[in-house]
């Protein structure tokens, strides 16, 4: 894994699951496949080792990761991708959404715009 | 805890540096020291390394009054380069490991390398950067419980200052240790601090952990007011 900018808007924590998941849904990251060691991730990323922690914690609360004990944490063999790739989806989605209608666009307009880019392809 | 600050003042002819200043501090977190020049940062992890005397409150390190027994348990590092330019890395070692009993010097040289130095190199051929990373490597290298480190990250180049934050992310030991990291240079180790706390004229102005702060969408703000 490389650097990542960190949003200061967010928990780094939940920027770390989400780069995780994403890793995941890409095939960068196989089910059953060993994460870095938590001391390894936070010198990678350089945040501090209780975030890692509390990532890791959390990937294996919502079954994403587990750890064996003495062997490290590994992403679960049984994860669902598609499950993951929707949840990453809905709050792209989300995010997107407030934005446009931060910027006072209406639902109409924003199916709209939405239609239109999507005929000319998305980059 | 492992530090319990009460009521510390400390004044330098006449004019106060530390100003019935407060704090807890408990095992298992980074914490940034902030606050512009003059707030009393440095004076602050003097105090507590025991190199200058308060005038008036407590200082206690793991229950005991900062003294020379404490010294065991605070691994300092100064902001100022206490090495001879003559010396080599492995002089400045040797020179350590004769004045610490906890010195580890298989760590050190294994710090040595992470932070990309070399043993047979002279002092006085070293960059800013080089010589804060051999100052890390001296601090890292005691088992030391509470790790004071007096701006380890300013005026250096990017890539000795990445260097030190990926050291002090990998090295740092939450069951057993606490760190405090006085900085300017906060846009980039802001990912390594559980808790900021910001001095002000000697006393803590603000202080919060820099998560909820992310969640609450109040850091930016409160970093740019500081620093902007």
């Amino acid at each position: 894994m490389v650097n990542l900018e960190f949003n200061p808007e967010r928990p780094i924590y939940l920027q770390i699951i989400d780069e995780i998941k994403k890793r995941i849904v890409r095939g960068d990251l196989k089910p059953g496949e060993k994460l870095p060691s938590q001391r390894e991730l936070a010198a990678i990323m350089s945040v501090n080792p209780n975030t890692v922690q509390r990532a890791y914690r959390e990937l294996e609360d919502t079954k994403i990761a587990e750890t064996l004990r003495g062997q490290g944490t590994f992403v679960s063999s049984t994860i669902s991708i598609k499950e993951l790739q929707k949840d990453l989806a809905e709050r792209a989605l989300g995010e997107f959404l407030t934005e446009m209608s931060e910027l006072g666009l209406s639902h109409s307009e924003i199916k709209e715009l939405l239609e239109k880019a999507l005929e000319k392809g998305v980059e | 805890m492992l530090l319990t600050a009460t009521d510390v003042t400390k004044t330098y002819f006449g004019k106060p540096a530390l100003r019935g200043f407060s704090y807890e501090l408990d095992r298992g977190k980074i914490i940034g020291l902030l606050g512009p020049n003059g707030s009393g940062k440095s004076t602050l992890l003097k105090a507590i390394a025991g190199l200058i005397p308060v005038d008036s409150g407590k200082i206690l390190v793991d229950g005991q009054k900062v003294g020379v027994r404490t010294k065991n348990q605070v691994a300092y590092l100064p902001e100022i380069d206490p090495f001879y330019q003559s010396h080599r890395v492995i002089d400045v070692l040797n020179f350590y490991k004769s004045c610490f009993k906890d010195f580890d010097t298989q760590r050190a040289e294994a710090l040595l390398e992470e932070l990309a130095l070399e043993r047979n190199q002279v002092i006085r051929s070293f960059s800013k950067g080089m010589r804060v990373r051999l100052k890390l490597v001296l601090t890292l290298s005691r088992r030391a419980p509470l790790l004071l480190l007096d701006e380890p990250l300013s005026g250096i180049d990017p890539l000795s200052r990445d260097t030190i934050i990926k050291a002090i992310a990998r090295e740092f030991d939450p069951a057993n240790q606490s760190i405090i990291l006085s900085t300017h240079e906060v846009f980039e180790s802001e990912g390594l601090f559980d808790e900021v706390v910001l001095l002000e004229k000697g006393q803590i102005k603000w202080q919060g952990h820099m998560e909820s702060l992310r969640e609450s969408s109040s850091l930016k703000r409160l970093l740019e007011e500081v620093y902007l």
